[in-house]
């Protein structure tokens, strides 16, 4: 592992990384890449986010879909654990609530595979420090 | 193409499900069925102005939309691709329509400063940290501003304790500084103990290169060269979580000796405490860490001066710490923009009880309760009334509906008679007793003091059994006196913040809701029906038609009567437990 011996090695370092997490994020690196984050904080495991993260792996990888899933922290909608965020490649981040295997199985068969939106998504209602 | 229609508790009420049938009938006559979906969704956010259609890919935001509207949505907006105008939010300050979702940032109530990471980040992946300016506010501190410069941002942002009592940051980091020693620490208070509040939890879980990057920032303004995490073993994922964090930092060198090549050596290590409550306050913290007895000592001297291990000692909780770095990175005229004149930035807040969207906020110190209960929060849950909100956990208070307006910060929220606190919020509806409340939190004071001072170890312990005197009916008016005055007492003669706000569930109960206490005392009822001993179950002879229902399922046998003919209730022997409501079909129980 390299260390960051100055400022001016983890300037670098940022840019690199978030190049890759962009080409990520625009998809240039695969067509068709899927990402996905499973809300993983101590609620949304106790709520059941650990099956349902094992079940989008697995499902994704027999289905043959091209997708990560990472996991993330806790992403303040407690009412409607488990959630996740899909992304699908060159579209805005769409979060769904009360995923169960049945909704991650519907998530998959209609949204990540036909882009058509299924009940539960949860709107964004904040603000990023980015736009602020 | 998609319709969304927000499903979230609010909307439905004003039928939101009549919306969907609506479109998709529409639709349906238009043969587009099958070009676009309706969509019910979360909450919005934006209750007020429900119920909300949004239709994507254009993002076209409308409000108050009726069940009839959607035929006029779908003919001019799907079929012709024009918007209906009448329908869009107006804006209040420039009088226009706005279309455009994206250009109405203003609805959302929230901005996530403390929270930027969560949810967004690999917490165990210091890469994904590092992709979104992680460890540059260290970098930019330690390359271009000395101590005394850092410290300045921080006094000038109005960064104020998180933790609850609301102290400068800066200031506080400033008296750290200027007190000599060879050894300083700087300390991060993880002990997160208030009932219902998991905001520091879900930023470590979430985040932890945040807290240990600031804290690094503290350590270089205050000449410090360790810190300690002090974290409750009770939060085994954000203690995981953490080990990672520091390991994946220490090997990127960004915790450990001469970070980035500046001399400037920080490292972190973990304490972790057994979840005793009193270990919130500093000095008692910093005891058990030395691994004594978890008591507090009196202030002066402050850990400023003499704390862990004897030597100058800062000490700031999750929150404040998790605020840092934003305000290296954007400024501090960037931070003070935000919030009130005397309280700047955001706060976070776990929403908690009687709420429709149960969840984690952070919100712009200013905004009022009742936009973060009844817009944020979704409003009360089944409809029902609202009646109070608890906020600062034990040492706080009950606020009501004529304190809905007031914009939350530091000093309204005293001034009401409840506190900040740590942010932990709960909601409480028509059904809730307030002298219950104000008894569940002196039990938990009770429980937690850890007996010290004769004030809170023994004063306490009779506002507990006074209030339970109450509540089983036997309460008299000199109790209601009694009440109020050993709350004065043990508030002006405790020896820490424990001891000290302990009473304040009791006061701003009593001054919020005297005619509850009162229908206690003087007509020995529990007008929300919780009190047990103040209740009792009557069967009406003209609804009962004798099924024997209940007298079957009575654990007690305190049923009696002939089958066809109405039955009554012993209450001698009646234990209460309500299985009898449940079983009668004819709603021919009732609670007196």
């Amino acid at each position: 592992m390299t260390k960051v011996k100055s400022l001016a090695d983890l300037k670098k370092m940022k840019e690199e990384l978030q190049a890759k997490i962009e080409v990520r994020e625009k998809g240039e690196v695969s067509e068709n890449l899927v990402q996905i984050k499973v809300a993983m904080a101590t609620c949304g495991i106790a709520a059941g986010a650990k099956p349902i993260m094992e079940f989008l792996i697995d499902e994704l990888d027999k289905r043959g879909i091209n997708a990560v899933v990472t996991q993330t922290g806790c992403m303040g909608y407690c009412y409607a654990e488990p959630t996740i965020e899909v992304k699908l490649p060159g579209k805005d981040p769409v979060i769904f609530g009360y995923v169960d295997k049945k909704k991650a199985d519907e998530i998959i068969e209609k949204y990540i595979k036909n882009g058509e939106l299924v009940d539960g998504i949860i709107p964004t209602n904040y603000e990023t420090i980015d736009n602020k | 193409m998609h319709i969304l229609v927000c499903g979230g508790t609010g909307c439905r009420a004003s039928s939101s499900d009549a919306i969907v049938e609506k479109f998709k009938s529409e639709l349906a006559a238009n043969n587009l069925e099958n070009d676009v979906q309706v969509i019910m969704t979360g909450c919005f956010g934006f209750c007020e102005k429900g119920p909300i259609v949004k239709v994507l890919p254009d993002n076209t935001f409308y409000t108050q939309v009726k069940p009839e509207d959607a035929a006029e949505i779908v003919k001019e907006h799907v079929i012709k691709g024009r918007k209906v105008n009448r329908l869009l939010y107006l804006d209040p300050a420039k009088k226009e329509h706005v279309s455009d979702s994206k250009h109405m940032g203003f609805y959302r109530k929230q901005i996530r400063i403390a929270l930027r990471n969560c949810g967004f980040i690999n917490p165990e992946n210091i890469d994904e940290y590092i992709a979104r300016d992680g460890y540059q506010a260290i970098g930019k501190v330690l390359t271009e501003f000395d101590p005394q410069q850092t410290i300045d941002i921080i006094k000038k942002s109005g960064l104020r304790g998180r933790g609850g009592g609301g102290f400068p940051t800066g200031l506080k980091w400033e008296i750290a500084s200027k007190n000599k020693a060879d050894q300083k620490y700087v300390v991060c208070n993880a002990d997160e103990g208030d009932p219902g509040a998991f905001m520091d939890r879900s930023v470590l879980e979430g985040d932890p290169h945040s807290v240990l990057e600031a804290m690094s920032i503290c350590g270089y303004c205050i000449g410090a060269s360790k810190g300690l995490i002090y974290i409750r073993a009770e939060y085994p994922l954000a203690i995981k979580r953490l080990k990672v964090a520091i390991a994946q930092a220490r090997e990127y060198g960004l915790l450990g000796n001469d970070i980035m090549g500046t001399g400037f050596s920080f490292d972190v290590e973990l304490r972790y405490g057994a979840g005793a409550f009193v270990c919130g306050e500093e000095t008692a913290l910093i005891h058990s860490m030395e691994g004594l007895r978890g008591e507090p000592t009196n202030k002066p001297p402050f850990p400023a001066e003499s704390g862990y291990m004897g030597k100058p000692t800062n000490v700031n909780n999750v929150e404040t710490f998790a605020n840092v770095c934003p305000i290296i990175l954007k400024g501090a005229d960037w931070y003070s923009s935000i919030g009130t004149e005397k309280s700047k930035g955001t706060k976070v807040f776990a929403l908690a009880g009687k709420i429709n969207n149960v969840g984690l906020i952070e919100v712009p110190m200013g905004i009022t309760l009742r936009e973060v209960i009844f817009e944020i929060g979704g409003g009360i849950k089944n409809g029902k009334k609202f009646k109070a909100v608890q906020t600062g956990g034990p040492s706080g208070g009950c606020l009501t509906e004529k304190h809905l307006d007031i914009p939350i910060d530091f000093d309204n929220l005293i001034a009401a008679g409840s506190m900040m606190g740590s942010g932990g919020m709960i909601v409480m509806d028509e059904d809730d007793c307030m002298v219950s409340v104000a008894k569940f939190y002196l039990d938990f004071t009770v429980e937690e003091s850890c007996g010290k001072c004769a004030p809170c170890r023994i004063g306490n312990k009779r506002l507990y059994e006074l209030l339970d005197k109450i509540t089983k009916g036997e309460g008299t008016m000199d109790d209601l006196d009694r009440l109020r005055n050993l709350s004065k007492v043990i508030k002006d003669t405790a020896l820490c913040g424990l001891g000290q706000t302990s009473p304040n569930p009791v006061l701003s109960t009593l001054d919020n809701f005297y005619d509850e206490y009162l229908a206690h005392v003087q007509d020995k009822k529990c007008p929300a029906g919780k009190c047990k001993a103040l209740m009792k179950y009557v069967i009406d002879p003209e609804a009962c038609v004798g099924c024997t229902a209940c007298a079957r399922n009575c654990p007690v046998n305190a049923i009696s009567g002939e089958r066809k003919k109405p039955h009554s209730i012993n209450t001698a022997i009646c234990i209460k437990c309500g299985a009898c409501i449940e079983k009668c079909k004819f709603d021919a129980i009732s609670i007196k």
